[in-house]
């Protein structure tokens, strides 16, 4: 217990960055998930093309492969940028795709004669989309998009492994100090524990106001 | 082409339809061809950083490494299967105190990085003289967190099953096991394989924390050439891609077996297309 107690600054750093992890990339994921969203149900052929390009991409890669690639590789073609900030931008890509996917289930869910009527009364694409359809489809993946943010923030970990100082790394490095693995460990699992629960928290509740009732 | 979020387009839309084909072509071009700037300045474009990738040893080292990713894959899959379907049945179970173990283990496992779980299984298991094989190293830890992933997707499964099946099955005169292993699980199993698939493919991506445990898989066996050769974008591109078909063709598995059992199930107008 010792163990953890002396190394409050540490954890307490460690903690800071993955909630800055967690937040920094949840909020541009749900940016370029809605935008791809957008482009997959868009008249436009090309625009769907990508949109489907971007969501295989990236579904079918592991997030280290990518981390790696842009930590270690991204300097050798001349772009240097803070450590931090490239975790990041990679992890938001990388979640992007899966909040793609989950609003575009949501967009299916909505009920087509709403998608209907949007038209008859002569909105165009842009509009029903803002104003019909997304509004019902964020409804629906209330639930959804809590499970993805869990999922971002146990995938922020993964940080670790190229260098950033997170949660984890924290947790990794006190350990080699003090060499006392299981209350270390457990209690960096119970922080991220503590996390998720709070987002199943704010989900739940977040659901029980919205939740369209069909 | 029309869907129910858009009428077939009349002259002024089709204008506007290719002025944004255009933009988005573009748009796209102009990243690649950035891109290839970078890269070109770099110098990372030269034929003599590439020619390594078209020799057979390099792809036989390579495979080498997608063959223990494959069986890390493997292992892993099967043995958080056979946990999930234990946990599944547990949580689903009529007794409290098999119920709550269940619910307890999924519900703390889904929220514990498996990042985590590697650095426990690394560094805390050795220091009480529990030192596993590298193989195991890495597979332990990924069943442990898979385990619950599946627990769930099975227990999804058992619960879309109707009512009336097992009400059925316990009417003539089966017991619950009977009921559950010869009406509930098959029909249950038919429905959640996509799931299956699709959490195989998030799994195979797992073992990707080979890198944390030196475990010669696919990305490992990356990093080892990379700081050999020193080619170290071209051979994490390489890599990238051989995880990219893969899971590819995984994925492409995983909805075609969606689209079969669509079909099969309750069709369903969609907003759009899948």
């Amino acid at each position: 217990m010792s163990a953890i107690l002396d190394h409050l600054p540490e954890f307490w750093q460690g903690l800071t960055v993955t909630l800055q992890l967690t937040a920094a990339s949840f909020l541009g994921a749900a940016v370029v998930g809605l935008v791809i969203t957008a482009m997959r149900v868009s008249p436009v052929g090309v625009l769907r093309g990508i949109g489907t390009a971007y969501v295989e991409t990236f579904q079918n890669l592991p997030l280290l492969v990518l981390l790696v690639l842009a930590v270690f590789g991204l300097p050798e073609v001349g772009i240097k940028a803070d450590l931090l900030v490239t975790a990041i931008v990679v992890i938001a890509l990388y979640e992007a795709a899966y909040i793609a996917e989950a609003l575009r289930s949501g967009v299916n869910a909505v009920s087509t004669g709403q998608g209907e009527a949007a038209r008859a009364l002569g909105l165009t694409f842009g509009q029903s989309l803002r104003h019909v359809i997304l509004p019902q489809a964020l409804r629906t993946v209330v639930q959804p998009l809590g499970n993805i943010f869990i999922a971002l923030t146990m995938n922020t970990s993964l940080a670790a492994a190229v260098g950033v100082v997170d949660l984890t790394a924290a947790a990794n490095r006190v350990n080699l100090m003090e060499a006392q693995p299981i209350p270390i460990f457990v209690g960096a699992g119970l922080a991220y524990a503590l996390i998720a629960a709070c987002a199943g928290f704010v989900t739940g509740r977040l659901e029980r106001r919205l939740v369209v009732v069909r | 082409m029309s869907s129910l979020l858009f009428d077939e387009p009349g002259p002024r839309a089709r204008r506007r339809i290719r002025i944004a084909t255009v933009v988005g072509a573009v748009a796209v071009l102009a990243l690649l061809a950035l891109a290839v700037r970078q890269f070109a300045a770099g110098g990372q474009l030269d034929a003599g950083r590439w020619q390594p990738y078209a020799t057979w040893p390099m792809w036989r080292y390579l495979l080498g490494g997608l063959w223990s990713t494959a069986l890390a894959a493997v292992v892993s899959a099967a043995l958080s299967m056979a946990a999930g379907l234990a946990l599944a049945l547990g949580r689903l179970s009529r007794r409290r105190w098999v119920r709550l173990p269940a619910a307890t283990y999924v519900e703390v496992v889904r929220t514990v990085p498996a990042l985590l779980l590697v650095y426990l299984v690394l560094f805390a298991l050795p220091r009480y003289g529990l030192d596993l094989p590298l193989f195991w190293k890495l597979v332990v830890p990924l069943a442990i967190s898979n385990a619950a992933a599946f627990a769930e997707i099975f227990r999804a499964g058992i619960l879309s099953v109707e009512r009336g099946q097992g009400e059925a099955g316990l009417a003539v005169g089966l017991t619950h096991g009977q009921t559950m292993r010869m009406i509930v699980l098959p029909q249950a199993a038919r429905r959640v394989l996509p799931s299956i698939v699709s959490q195989s493919v998030g799994l195979l991506k797992d073992t990707s924390l080979g890198f944390v445990v030196s475990y010669a898989e696919l990305l490992y066996s990356g990093k080892v050439l990379a700081s050999y050769n020193g080619l170290l974008i071209q051979t994490y591109i390489v890599v990238a891609l051989i995880y990219l078909v893969v899971n590819a063709s995984l994925s492409k598995l995983a909805r075609t077996l969606e689209a079969r059992q669509r079909r099969t199930l309750r069709p369903r107008r969609r907003l759009t297309r899948a």
